[in-house]
C-alpha cells in the first residue's frame, strides 16, 4: 500500500526537485561571478538537502547517495572550512546536472547510475575528503565563533508541527548525537484531555546541548521545522557571558529573519494543473458570452423601471471584463522561466570556445503564455548558440576590431502592442553579405544578389536549403537549423526577422502572441456559414476581377496578385458549404501566406475582426483538414477556424496530382 | 429483511437504462454515459464529417459533435424543431449529442434481462446493440453507446476521406 501511496507523489517531487535543481545552478552562477552573499550558499544547500532527503524518503538510493556527497562538499563551504573556489563551482554545476539526469531517469523507470555520475561522484568525495585533511580552513573558521561551550535552545512548535511529518523526539535524538543533552518540557499549554486534539503538538521545550557543536549542525537538525515553530538557538559562550539570557533572542534574530522572507516567497505561490485553469477560463469565457447575450438584450429595452437591469448589467460587463484578465494572466508566467537557463549555457559555450561573453538579460519579467514559453526555449537555445558559436569572435580578433574583448550578448523582452517581443542581439561579427549572397547562389536559392537590400540577404539564412552539414561541430554552424527557428516561431503563431551589420553586430527579433488560447481573426462569410481566418497569415484583402483569373486545365484558378500568379482556393468548395456559389468577381480573395507559399482564399464576405478564444476540435471529434480549431461567437454559436497552412498543403497535393 | 436484502442485491446488479424513441422503436442508453438532456439547437456543420454527423455546438464552452441517431441507422428526419431532444454522452472522455426523437424513460434492467439481438433486420445495424430486453409490453433495445462515434468509425471516415481527397485532385 505505502507503494502506491509514494508513487502519486513522485511526480510533485520531481518538480519540486527540478526548480531546487535551477535555484541552486541561479545561485552557483551568482557566486561564480564572485557574490559573497551567505544566503546564496544557503540556497545551494538548501536546495540539495530537500532533494536528498525527497529522494531517500521516496527509495531513489542512487540520488540520495550522490547528493549527500554533494551535500557535504556544500556544508563545509556554508559553515566555513571550504573558501568558495571556481572549482567547487564548477564540480557542483556539474553535480546539479547528474542529479538533473537521474531524475529524469528515474521518472522515466530506469534508474542506475551512470559511469558519469560515478566518475563525479568519487571527484566530489575526493574533494571532500582532501577539504578535511586541510585544517588551516577549518581553524580559521571555528576562531572568530568564540569559544563556545553548548547550546540553549528554546523550541516550541506550533500546534500543526506533527502534520507536517516531523517528530521532535527523532530531532532531539538526533541532538543527542552531537553531545549530552538536557531536555525540559513545558506542558502549561496543555488543554484538558476532553478538548485535546491528538494530532496537535502543545509542548514547548528547552534544551541545553552540553558541546561546542557548529552553528550550522545545530540549525541543520531544525531544518526541516523552520516557519513551523518558534525558534531561538543560544550559544553558550565561555566566561565572559555572564548573561547570555539577555543577549541571546538579539542575535539570531537577524539571520531568523532573512529566512522567513525566503519561506514567505515560497508560499505565495500554489501548483495548479494546467487542465483546472483551463476549465476556469472556459467558463469565464462563457460568462463573457453570456453577458454580452445580456447585454444585446437590454439595448432594446425602453422601460424606465429597467434602469436598474441596465446599471446592473454594466456592472457585470465590467467584472466579468476583469475576471476574465486575471484568470487568463493565471496561464501567463515571467519569461525569466526560460531565461533563467541561458546563463548557464552562455558560461559554458563561452569556456568552450574560447570567449569572453557578458549576458544581458532584460525584461526577464515580461510574462508569456505557459504554452508559449515551453516553446520558445528551443528557437532561443538555437539564436543563442550561433551568437556565440559564429557571431561573437575570440578576443583576440575582438581587440583587431577595436572591440573590448569581452563581447555582449543581449537578450530582451518586452511588449509592443498587443505581442511579446524577444530579441537576442550580440556585438559581433556580424553577417558577411557576400559569403551569404555566394552560398544561397551556390544552393540555388537565388540567381543572384544584385538589387538585394541588406536585410533581404540577412533574410535568406531562414531558407530551407541554407543549411550546410559541413560545420559539424556540437554546436552549429550560422545558419544551421534557421529555417527550423522560423518555422517554430511561425507555429506559435510569430514572426522573425534578422538586422545585421558587417562587423557590429546582429539582432534577431521574434515577435510573439501574448497567448496561443486567443488569436486575432478575420471573420469571413462562406455561403450560409462563417469562418475565422488568423490575422497573423493574411498578407492582404482584394477584390479581382474576372479578367485577372485564368482558369487552368483541372479546374484549377489563377489570379493576378501584383506580378505574380496565385491559386484560388475556394473555402465554399473545400469545406463542401451549401447556398449559393458566387462568382470570382463577387466576393473577395484573402492572400495568405502558410509555410512560405501564398494562395488567395476566396470567400463571399468580410464580417469583420474579433478577437478569438481556439477551442479543440479534437477533444470531442477529431481533426479536420483545413481546420485548426474553433471558437464561440458573440451569439453563442460555433464557428470554425481555418488552418492555413492544411489548406496549403492541400493545394499542394492537388497541384501534384 | 429479506426483502431488503434482495434489492439490494438487485440494486446492485441492475443498471439504469435511458429510454429514448426513434420512430416507433425505443432504445436505451446507458444512464451513466448520459451527461445531459437538451432541446435541439442549430449547429455548426463541419466540412468533410459524415452525413449523420450534423455539426458542432458550443456546450459550455466546449465544441461538442452532435450526430442525428436516424441518420445513423439509415432513415430519414423531417425537421429540426424545439421539441427535437440532444441527449449528450460521454464515452471514453469525449462527449458528443445524439439526436433522438423523443426521451421516455428510465428503466433498471437486470444483466439477467438482456437477451442477445436475433439477426432479423431492424432498422439497426446490429452491430451497435449490447442487447434487447423488454420492460412489460415494450421491448427496449440497448445501445452500444460507444460505438456510435469510433473507433471504426473513425477509421471508416479516414477511409472516405482519403477517398474523397483522390476525387477532388482528379
Amino acid at each position: 500500500m505505502s507503494k502506491v501511496d509514494l508513487a502519486q507523489f513522485h511526480k510533485a517531487f520531481h518538480e519540486e526537485s527540478l526548480d531546487g535543481l535551477d535555484a541552486m545552478e541561479q545561485a552557483l552562477l551568482a557566486l561564480d561571478e564572485g557574490a559573497e552573499d551567505p544566503e546564496l550558499i544557503n540556497v545551494v544547500f538548501r536546495a540539495a538537502h530537500s532533494i536528498k532527503g525527497g529522494a531517500a524518503t521516496f527509495g531513489f538510493a542512487d540520488v540520495a547517495a550522490f547528493t549527500h556527497v554533494a551535500e557535504n562538499l556544500m556544508d563545509e563551504v556554508r559553515s566555513g572550512r571550504r573558501p568558495m573556489e571556481k572549482a567547487v563551482v564548477e564540480l557542483l554545476l556539474r553535480s546539479g546536472d547528474i542529479i538533473r539526469d537521474m531524475l529524469s531517469l528515474q521518472m522515466a523507470g530506469q534508474p542506475g547510475a551512470s559511469a558519469e555520475s560515478q566518475a563525479l561522484l568519487a571527484e566530489l568525495s575526493a574533494m571532500v575528503a582532501g577539504g578535511s585533511a586541510v585544517p588551516a580552513a577549518a581553524a580559521k573558521a571555528a576562531a572568530p565563533a568564540e569559544a563556545i561551550e553548548g547550546w540553549d535552545i528554546a523550541f516550541r512548535p506550533f500546534d500543526y508541527l506533527l502534520k507536517t511529518g516531523n517528530d521532535p523526539a527523532r530531532m532531539f535524538r538526533e541532538l543527542q548525537g552531537m553531545g549530552p543533552l538536557s531536555v525540559s518540557t513545558d506542558a502549561s499549554a496543555l488543554p484538558p484531555l476532553a478538548s485535546m486534539d491528538p494530532t496537535a503538538s502543545y509542548l514547548a521545550y528547552t534544551l541545553g546541548l552540553a558541546a561546542g557543536a557548529k552553528r550550522a549542525a545545530v540549525e541543520g537538525v531544525f531544518d526541516w521545522v523552520d516557519g513551523d515553530c518558534d525558534l531561538t538557538i543560544t550559544p553558550r559562550v565561555a566566561a565572559p557571558a555572564p548573561a547570555p539570557a539577555a543577549a541571546a533572542p538579539a542575535a539570531p534574530a537577524a539571520p531568523r529573519a532573512v529566512r522567513e522572507v525566503a519561506t514567505n516567497s515560497e508560499a505565495s505561490s500554489v501548483r495548479v494543473g494546467i487542465e483546472k485553469i483551463d476549465t476556469l477560463i472556459n467558463l469565464v469565457g462563457e460568462l463573457v458570452i453570456t453577458q454580452s447575450m445580456l447585454s444585446q438584450f437590454h439595448d432594446g429595452v425602453q422601460d424606465a423601471q429597467l434602469e436598474m437591469l441596465r446599471q446592473g448589467l454594466a456592472q457585470l460587463a465590467r467584472h466579468t471584463r476583469e475576471l476574465q484578465e486575471s484568470v487568463m494572466s493565471i496561464r501567463m508566467l515571467p519569461i525569466s522561466t526560460v531565461f533563467n537557463r541561458f546563463p548557464r549555457l552562455v558560461r559554458d559555450l563561452a569556456q568552450k570556445l574560447d570567449k569572453k561573453v557578458v549576458l544581458d538579460l532584460r525584461g526577464e519579467t515580461t510574462e508569456l503564455d505557459k504554452t508559449v514559453l515551453e516553446k520558445i526555449g528551443d528557437p532561443l537555445v538555437h539564436l543563442v548558440r550561433n551568437a556565440i558559436d559564429h557571431g561573437l569572435e575570440v578576443p583576440a580578433k575582438r581587440q583587431a576590431a577595436g572591440k573590448g574583448d569581452t563581447g555582449t550578448l543581449r537578450m530582451e523582452a518586452f511588449h509592443r502592442g498587443g505581442s511579446i517581443v524577444v530579441e537576442v542581439a550580440d556585438d559581433g561579427a556580424g553577417l558577411n553579405r557576400d559569403a551569404i549572397v555566394a552560398k544561397a547562389i551556390q544552393r540555388g536559392i537565388i540567381a543572384s544578389g544584385d538589387g538585394m537590400t541588406d536585410d533581404q540577404v540577412a533574410e535568406l539564412i531562414f531558407e530551407a536549403g541554407f543549411s550546410t552539414a559541413a560545420a559539424t561541430t556540437d554546436l552549429s554552424g550560422r545558419g544551421v537549423g534557421m529555417d527550423v527557428v522560423r518555422r517554430n516561431v511561425m507555429d506559435l503563431g510569430g514572426t522573425v526577422g534578422i538586422t545585421s551589420k558587417y562587423g557590429q553586430g546582429t539582432t534577431f527579433t521574434i515577435t510573439l502572441p501574448l497567448t496561443l488560447a486567443i488569436i486575432d481573426g478575420l471573420t469571413a462569410a462562406v455561403g450560409e456559414e462563417t469562418y475565422i481566418v488568423p490575422l497573423v497569415s493574411i498578407v492582404e484583402s482584394v477584390q479581382v476581377k474576372a479578367e485577372n483569373v485564368r482558369s487552368v486545365v483541372g479546374g484549377g484558378e489563377l489570379f493576378r496578385f501584383r506580378d505574380e500568379w496565385l491559386p484560388i482556393v475556394r473555402l465554399f468548395d473545400v469545406f463542401g458549404c451549401s447556398g449559393p456559389r458566387r462568382a470570382v468577381d463577387e466576393g473577395i480573395v484573402i492572400v495568405v501566406e502558410g509555410e512560405g507559399t501564398r494562395i488567395g482564399l476566396f470567400v463571399d464576405e468580410l464580417i469583420g475582426q474579433q478577437q478569438a478564444v481556439v477551442k479543440s476540435l479534437e477533444a470531442n471529434y477529431r481533426r479536420v483538414t483545413g481546420i485548426s480549431g474553433a471558437t464561440i461567437l458573440a451569439d453563442g454559436s460555433v464557428a470554425l477556424i481555418t488552418d492555413i497552412a492544411g489548406l496549403v498543403r492541400l493545394q499542394g497535393r492537388r497541384k501534384a496530382a | 429483511m429479506n426483502q431488503t436484502a434482495s434489492s439490494a442485491a438487485v440494486a446492485e446488479e441492475a443498471a439504469q437504462y435511458l429510454t429514448v424513441n426513434l420512430g416507433s422503436e425505443e432504445y436505451g442508453v446507458d444512464i451513466l454515459a448520459v451527461r445531459e438532456i437538451r432541446g435541439w439547437t442549430p449547429v455548426t456543420r463541419i466540412p468533410q464529417a459524415p452525413s449523420y454527423v450534423l455539426g458542432v455546438l458550443n456546450l459550455r464552452g466546449a465544441i461538442v459533435p452532435v450526430l442525428d441517431l436516424r441518420l445513423r441507422f439509415g432513415l430519414t428526419r423531417e425537421e429540426y424543431t424545439a421539441t427535437t431532444v440532444c441527449v449528450i454522452v460521454m464515452v471514453a472522455g469525449r462527449q458528443f449529442g445524439v439526436v433522438v426523437d423523443a426521451v421516455s424513460d428510465v428503466v433498471e434492467v437486470a444483466p439477467s434481462g438482456i437477451r442477445p439481438v436475433p439477426d432479423m433486420g431492424t432498422t439497426v445495424d446490429t452491430e451497435y446493440l449490447k442487447g434487447l430486453t423488454s420492460v412489460g409490453e415494450r421491448m427496449v433495445l440497448l445501445l452500444d453507446v460507444d460505438r456510435l462515434l469510433q473507433p471504426q468509425d473513425a477509421q471508416m471516415l479516414d477511409a472516405a476521406l482519403a477517398a474523397t481527397d483522390t476525387k477532388a485532385v482528379a
